[in-house]
């Protein structure tokens, strides 16, 4: 009884051996993940930022002007007009048959850090 | 534990055969007794000292040891926990009131190198300047072969530019990291923005400091990481900025002026929607300040904030307004004109002679300065100073730039009642713009106080009543006959209502006496005049109009048809829908409660 008795109690802490060598394996795992995914939110976000400096740039007022004024002929822009201004009631019912817009094709992957992982 | 007996009957029996007292025996008993309990007590307290000794020990080593090693330990990100951090760069962005960006940052690199590494300094000198052309070959090579071990070569470079320097190949040319400031409108709202600049720099990073406008008075603002990251918001609005820099600028080669500037202001929140000054310059490539000369030649002046002037007939509007409220005059009272007014060795001319008397309104209409001098003369000195001085006009504006309290207005040495009388048309003290127009929307947005802002704010200013808002609403009638029939008929922009009020000031020699050719107009607008929204100062620096047959110089030939284009422009970007102006009538009903 008392064999018995200290032998499951070995074979217990054994268990709990294995358990916790399995647990520390995983969490330093998790961790190294978790750093891994930090840092490429890190390079994410430093993307993103100059992203948004390059919208900013490429939509500075002076360019849009330019660019307005360019394609004149296709677009027509003019600066906003007060006589722009109109009445709901002066617009027409939008008829039932108006088609989806067609889906996109070929999206501009411009993030750099896809760039590094092939 | 065996018992003894207090009274051991065999002792006792023999104390009492010897005729002792046996009670002696008891007390001895009691007290070897009570001994042996002491000493059990001692050894057990001992013993609790001890372990409590023994566990202060324990917690103090603790403690110690865990100082030691918090002390002792590299500083690491926790990564378990989930983060919200946000914060990407050192300096927060700054953004439009609609969140469009006005200032921002870019990672790039500064190139740096270490001569004691260098394998061949003279091709990598003569390579360096091919990639640079502003950098000298044969200064390079001197640093490069001289004693020098550090020397920093390039302050920002671009991704291609670095490409380029690593394919030299020289293991002693080498890059450290770099936050940029990035303003990606370029020179628009330059003034506001102000600049930046590298301060302590170091190897691995480098400080950015703000060097003028809202970069350096917000500047421990935007590089305080407790905001986690949250950008500045402005009150400005980019497009409106924009239109008003094209049709100021357009403005000013028309008008041949040497520069002007607008200030757009909201009446009731007294925030800055846009404020332009020409010339103005890109704050990504700040230029130096001007050595000599005057600096307001430099494009670095603001000349909204910085620039006072003598602002001219915008300033009879206080004067009339300040009699009226006082109950001296109404629209109505007739004063006297008659040209020219002679006040002790001084005459007071007016532009045309109006005759030999006009009533309040009329003065206002076609700005006579006699007219105004003559109402002035009822208010007195003293009363028109305090009442100026409720508008702000006496100090620099509070608006947050550092700019600001270089915009100290020109008073007076003495408050004699010949300043009184031109003050009361616009000579004698000098303004900045930005002051008119915070003290033209205390007048007519129902009369109270505004102070100018340039941050983004959502509830009006209640601020000190300056006139009443009976006196408020005539004024603003009064001005909008000046638009409709008076001296700013150029000015008047269908659907949108505007009132104003010219100024024409001729410029002050530095030598004392004024230009007869050189002239400041100003045109300070409303709209819409029954219920104010924005005001607009426009001030042209020496327009000269040359379309007839002879220069014309006036505020109403020059600021006011550039003020009604921009109204024109900028309207309908601020939502402003053109509407059909209501009877005068109404404009002067006020609701009674």
């Amino acid at each position: 009884m008392r064999g018995l008795l200290i032998l499951m109690s070995v074979i217990a802490v054994m268990a709990l051996g294995f358990w916790a060598y399995r647990e520390n394996y995983r969490t330093q795992a998790e961790l190294a993940d978790v750093r891994a995914l930090q840092t490429e939110i890190g390079a994410l976000r430093e993307s993103l930022s100059v992203l948004n400096a390059e919208w900013a740039y490429l939509n500075r007022p002076d360019r849009l002007r330019e660019l307005a004024d360019l394609n004149f002929e296709r677009l027509g822009l003019l600066p906003m007009q007060p006589e722009q201004f109109g009445e709901v009631a002066q617009i027409a019912y939008p008829s039932a048959d108006v088609g989806e817009l067609a889906p996109i094709v070929n999206p501009v992957e411009t993030s750099a850090s896809m760039e590094q992982t092939p | 534990m065996i018992r003894t007996p207090l009274r051991p009957l065999a002792r006792i029996l023999q104390a009492r055969e010897k005729g002792e007292n046996p009670d002696v025996i008891e007390k001895e008993n009691r007290r070897q007794r009570h001994e042996v309990m002491r000493d059990g007590d001692r050894a057990r307290a001992e013993g609790r000292l001890l372990v409590l000794g023994l566990a202060f020990v324990a917690s103090f080593c603790a403690v110690g040891f865990r100082m030691g090693v918090l002390a002792s330990t590299e500083p690491a990100e926790p990564r378990s926990a989930p983060t919200s951090a946000v914060i990407t760069a050192q300096r927060a962005d700054i953004v439009d009131r609609k969140g469009r960006i006005l200032a921002t940052n870019l990672v790039t690199h500064a190139l740096y190198a270490q001569p004691k590494q260098m394998i061949d300094p003279a091709g990598a000198a003569e390579k360096l300047a091919l990639i640079f052309p502003d950098l000298d070959a044969e200064k390079l090579k001197k640093d490069f072969t001289g004693a020098k071990k550090f020397l920093w070569i390039k302050r920002k470079i671009s991704p291609e530019q670095m490409q380029l320097v690593h394919e030299i190949g020289d293991p002693g040319l080498l890059f450290g990291p770099r936050e940029m400031r990035l303003y990606p409108n370029g020179a628009l709202a330059s003034h506001v923005l102000g600049g930046s600049a590298f301060g302590r720099e170091g190897v691995d990073s480098a400080e950015v400091i703000g060097t003028a406008g809202v970069e350096k008075t917000f500047d421990s603002w935007l590089r305080d990481p407790a905001n986690g990251g949250a950008p500045l918001q402005l009150s400005l609005d980019l497009s409106v900025q924009a239109t008003i820099e094209e049709v100021l600028d357009g403005g000013i080669k028309l008008m041949n002026a040497k520069g002007g500037t607008a200030v757009l202001i909201d009446v009731h929140t007294g925030e800055v929607v846009a404020m332009a000054s020409l010339p103005d310059f890109d704050p990504n490539t700040r230029p130096q300040p001007l050595l000599k000369g005057s600096p307001s030649d430099s494009p670095l002046f603001n000349r909204a904030v910085q620039g006072v002037y003598e602002l001219g007939s915008t300033f009879k509007l206080f004067a009339v307004a300040q009699a009226i409220d006082l109950g001296l005059v109404t629209p109505d009272t007739v004063v006297p004109t008659k040209s020219p007014m002679v006040w002790g060795k001084f005459r007071i001319h007016d532009f045309h002679n109006y005759g030999a008397e006009l009533p309040v309104s009329e003065v206002i209409v076609k700005s006579s300065n006699i007219g105004t001098a003559n109402i002035i003369s009822k208010v007195g000195a003293e009363r028109q100073q305090a009442f100026l001085k409720s508008l702000g006009l006496f100090v620099p504006t509070p608006i947050e730039l550092v700019e600001a309290a270089t915009g100290k207005p020109l008073l007076p040495k003495k408050w004699s009642d010949l300043s009184m009388l031109t003050i009361s048309y616009g000579h004698g003290l000098s303004d900045s713009p930005l002051h008119l127009a915070a003290a033209y929307s205390s007048i007519v947005n129902g009369g109270t106080l505004v102070h100018p802002t340039i941050l983004k704010s959502d509830k009006p200013q209640v601020g000190a009543r300056v006139v009443s808002a009976e006196t408020s609403a005539t004024m603003r009638a009064m001005l909008r006959q000046v638009v409709v029939r008076g001296t700013a008929s150029l000015g008047d922009v269908p659907g949108y209502s505007v009132a104003g009020k010219t100024g024409t000031a001729d410029k002050p020699k530095p030598t004392g006496g004024y230009y007869d050719d050189k002239v400041i107009a100003t045109f300070a607008s409303f709209f819409p005049s029954y219920d104010p929204k924005y005001v607009l100062v426009v001030t042209l620096d020496e327009p000269v109009e040359t379309s007839g047959t002879e220069p014309r110089r006036t505020a109403g030939w020059t600021s006011v048809p550039v003020s009604a284009e921009i109204i024109r422009r900028i309207a309908p970007l601020l939502g402003l829908r053109p509407e059909v102006e209501p009877a005068t009538e109404a404009t002067l009903k006020l609701a009674k409660n």
